[in-house]
């Protein structure tokens, strides 16, 4: 057997497991499976022995695509092992020699390469589907029951996906002064200049939730300013091996926050952050884009820091709610930010704030994970909405559009519409705070 | 000696497992329960996720009448390779036997599944006002079955003893596949031989545990930590002797060098004193007031002793967070080379400060990456070395090393292994310790019980001329 190239750097990583086993209790899919072959330690040990020679490449197919990519491990790893990277690895060396399912494909070829890169396509499937919801389509298809011809599982998303606001009403101002309450009497010295990133799902399903990030900033005295030119940030791409495109979309976003000429970077969506902080990883080839990424991604920060660490925050009105709070992965194990949205969340007066069990396990949203592997991460989900029915919660608060769409789905397969809410943790914030989109 | 698996047999096997889904023979499977958290890798042809006693006793019989070694094995936290498959044959993994969790606040028992993560019994016990004392560093993920057959011990064990002490019952599947019960739910029980302590620490070798009941105690009200920083490694070895001798028992008495503080630094920055050879943390429990006293009184005897400071954190959140730094010590010292041969001789505790100075000794003598952290107090050290396989000359002076560390602690009057177990990695020193004769006597009990050798062969006993792993 000879040794898979692609490997060999995964392979020095894989050096530093010393396999105690302290990364299988934060594991959902341990959790699901019960088998260590779907564990982190055991995908590890067998990336180390394909790369070794001593295991076919195509035995690691059902591991490393049935892995979510949360990361949850990096963080309960005491050693460091860069299971990320690693994964990334398999992931790509795998794609050289599989052929892929037709579901993969049809994600790769119809979202990921030709929807995402690009705004006014993705301008444009907006209104499609505003149409869709909003001229009687969606009643009809539904009252025909049309949606069972749709491919895969896209007919139960059908089902859970936010109602779009009309084209007319889906516009983000260029630029929102600074906006501060006046309790001190006095103005902050230096307002810290905030490009935001709009993001590509997020902007079409969740605009919303974009317009009120850019108010609340605005209403913590930042200067917020819409980075012009920029794109999705890639991580899809990324993650599913579409290095060509990711490098491309990461350039792109790199030079909108240059010329915005901006002290902050700011994405409310804990996926795409937790990329964008990690776009120096993907120039390892070009040392002078590399340098500008370091730059770009030291100025990234999640919505929740900043608001968090604003010296003035809006008035609160008490909100008698419970509540729990589905940290993103990404946000936790990469950006390393799981602290500010939970105060955020308890500093609301009046609310009673629940924290689920195993609330570091992954959704099963995990990018485009609940596409491709529907099943699993139903499973995933389920498990996960029988901790959210333990708290008694009437609203999960999240930080990612994937899973806001995840938890959506969670609530409607549990039978929750009616008695509970997902919200992301800017639109809670904009509740109590009394601002609405303006 | 033993059979190989053909189709006939493993179709035999097939009909004794009611799902096809818990019985594993793909490579990436097979693979995936090859190791442990030592260093060994074997391959199992066939692994097996059992989900009764009953179940397991047809597997077992299965296999002496096939001739086919079987291997108990948890979540594979051990230390000493006791789950490796040696052998080939079929891995038994019991950590999805983990429903039965039940806690009787009247009998002050707990009866539990194998499979159950010892952290759990902690909770559950916690939640009925109990404690259930011993205390691995892995309790989070290693199962209560593993902690049985390796009788695992912890920080706790100083004051409170390891899991023999806290095992009143056992349901166990012999080797050739029956079904008995040991001991009850009766703290006093002196009905015949004790079989529930033949079989805990057998390192799977005498039986399945599938089911086990626990003694737990009142949980203690108050507890105090104090964290004391010393210059010198063996001044912290003295301070520990005097607190022991000054009627202070505290509940945990930990050490840590400082290529120990330096790696835990290095995963979760903490503050910790880079500069300084080592670090003593300290707990003690009981009556609030008495705690008070007690932590104080041990702060004035390091600091006569050499201590350059004693901190006492004022909260239990600052107190947990020293003692969650402690847990990661373990792994994370393999920041600094990939191997890492984890041992745990231990010594009387008259005799830590002269086994500190010998572990000194050897680290210059080899010139290795010697880390010692541990269960100061109970005399149960943890002296690492941190190596790499790929250098076949360091792995030499490891192997020499290894054996200078055993030699130590026995001629101190102290033992190969304080809570790891005998497993793959220390069977070679067996005789060192126990004798001819010694060693004898437990091989004819492991005769007697499984007479064609069937469960977990290749462990504690050593081969003739068996070496060291590492050593070629």
């Amino acid at each position: 057997m000879s040794k898979p190239s692609l490997l060999e750097t995964a392979h020095e990583k894989t050096l530093s497991c010393v396999q105690c086993g302290y990364c299988l209790p934060v594991c959902p899919t341990y959790r699901t499976t019960g088998r260590e072959t779907h564990s982190p330690r055991g995908r590890l040990n067998l990336v180390k022995m394909a790369a070794e020679g001593k295991l076919p490449l195509a035995e690691l197919a059902e591991p490393i695509d049935l892995c979510l990519g949360c990361r949850a491990c990096e963080t309960a790893c005491p050693t460091g092992v860069e299971y990320g990277r690693i994964h990334a690895a398999a992931s790509h060396a795998l794609s050289e020699v599989k052929r892929e399912s037709a579901r993969t494909r049809a994600v790769r070829k119809r979202l990921l390469a030709s929807l995402l890169p690009f705004p006014g396509r993705l301008r444009r499937a907006g209104h499609l589907l505003w149409a869709y919801q909003s001229l009687g389509f969606q009643s009809l298809a539904r009252r025909l029951n049309l949606l069972r011809l749709l491919p895969g599982n896209l007919g139960q998303w059908e089902a859970v996906l936010p109602t779009v606001p009309s084209p007319r009403d889906r516009k983000l101002p260029r630029f929102l002064p600074p906006r501060a309450p006046k309790r001190t009497g006095k103005a902050p010295e230096k307002r810290a200049r905030v490009g935001f990133l709009h993001g590509c799902i997020m902007e079409v399903l969740f605009h919303r939730v974009n317009r009120l990030s850019m108010e609340l900033l605005s209403h913590c005295g930042y200067e917020v300013v819409l980075l012009q030119g920029q794109t999705c940030c890639g991580a899809l791409h990324a993650h599913t091996g579409e290095v060509e495109m990711a490098v491309r979309l990461a350039k792109q976003n790199i030079l909108a926050a240059e010329q915005g000429g901006v002290d902050w970077v700011v994405s409310n969506a804990g996926g795409c952050g937790a990329h964008l902080k990690e776009y120096p990883l993907l120039f390892a080839a070009e040392p002078d884009w590399e340098e500008r990424a370091k730059a770009f991604a030291a100025k990234v920060r999640d919505i929740s820091q900043l608001l968090d660490e604003a010296e003035e925050q809006p008035a609160a009105k008490p909100m008698r709610e419970v509540i729990t709070y589905q940290p993103s992965c990404h946000m936790s194990h990469v950006q390393k930010v799981t602290e500010a949205p939970r105060k955020l969340l308890r500093r609301i007066p009046g609310i009673t704030f629940r924290e689920m069990a195993y609330a570091e396990h992954c959704c099963g949203s995990a990018g485009v994970y609940n596409l491709l592997h529907f099943e699993e991460s139903m499973r995933i989900l389920d498990l996960k909405m029988e901790s959210v029915r333990d708290t008694k919660a009437a609203i999960i608060v999240t930080t990612n559009p994937g899973c806001q769409l995840q938890l959506q789905m969670g609530i409607h397969r549990a039978g929750l519409d009616s008695s509970v809410r997902v919200l992301h943790l800017v639109e809670l914030l904009a509740e109590a705070w009394g601002i609405k989109e303006a | 000696m033993y059979g190989k698996i053909n189709t006939e047999s493993l179709n035999e096997l097939r009909s004794l497992i009611r799902d096809e889904k818990r019985l594993l023979t793909g490579p990436a499977d097979r693979y995936s329960y090859s190791y442990d958290a030592s260093f060994g890798q074997f391959l199992p042809d066939v692994v097996i996720q059992p989900e009764s006693a009953t179940e397991i006793a047809g597997i077992l019989k299965w296999a002496n009448r096939h001739r086919i070694p079987v291997y108990p094995r948890g979540q594979a936290s051990g230390l000493s390779g006791g789950c490796l498959p040696v052998k080939g044959g079929v891995v038994l993994d019991l950590s999805a036997m983990d429903k039965k969790l039940e806690v009787d606040a009247e009998d002050l028992v707990a009866v539990v599944s194998p499979g159950v993560l010892t952290a759990r019994i902690h909770q559950a016990a916690e939640a009925a006002g109990l404690m259930y004392p011993p205390d691995p560093s892995s309790a989070a993920v290693s199962t209560i079955g593993g902690n049985l057959a390796e009788n695992s011990g912890g920080p706790r064990g100083l004051k409170y003893g390891v899991t023999k002490d806290y095992v009143l019952g056992l349901e166990v599947v012999t080797p050739q596949g029956e079904i008995i019960r040991t001991g009850g739910r009766t703290v006093k029980n002196v009905t015949g031989y004790d079989l529930t302590r033949l079989i805990v620490g057998s390192e799977g070798t005498l039986g399945v545990i599938t089911e086990a009941i626990l003694r737990l105690i009142p949980k203690p009200p108050a507890s105090a930590t104090l964290m004391a920083v010393f210059d010198d490694l063996v001044d912290s070895g003295k301070a520990i002797s005097r607190v022991l001798a000054s009627g202070i028992l505290p509940s945990k008495m930990e050490i840590m060098d400082q290529a120990s503080m330096e790696a835990v630094e290095a995963y979760r920055p903490s503050g910790l004193p880079l500069d300084a050879e080592a670090i003593l943390l300290i707990e003690v429990d009981g009556h609030p007031a008495a705690v008070q006293e007690e932590i104080r009184q041990a702060g004035e005897i390091c600091r006569n002793l050499g201590a350059r400071s004693v901190q006492i954190p004022e909260t239990s959140e600052e107190a947990q967070k020293l003692w969650q730094i402690r847990k990661l010590v373990s792994p994370a010292i393999a920041r600094i080379k990939p191997t890492k041969i984890a041992e745990d001789a231990t010594v009387p505790r008259s005799q830590i400060p002269a086994m500190f100075a010998r572990l000194k000794e050897i680290r210059e003598k080899y010139r290795l990456h010697l880390v010692v952290f541990g269960h100061a107090g109970d005399g149960n050290l943890h002296p690492n070395i941190i190596c790499d396989e790929r250098n076949k000359e360091e792995m030499q002076r490891a192997a020499q090393a290894v054996r200078e560390i055993f030699e130590a602690a026995v001629s101190l009057g102290g033992t190969l292994s304080g809570e790891h177990g005998i497993g793959l990695m220390k069977s070679p020193f067996m005789e060192m310790e126990l004798g001819p004769v010694g060693l004898d006597m437990m091989r004819r009990i492991k005769e007697a019980w499984d007479p064609n050798q069937i469960l977990n062969p290749g462990k504690i006993f050593p081969e003739p001329g068996q070496r060291w792993v590492l050593e070629t």
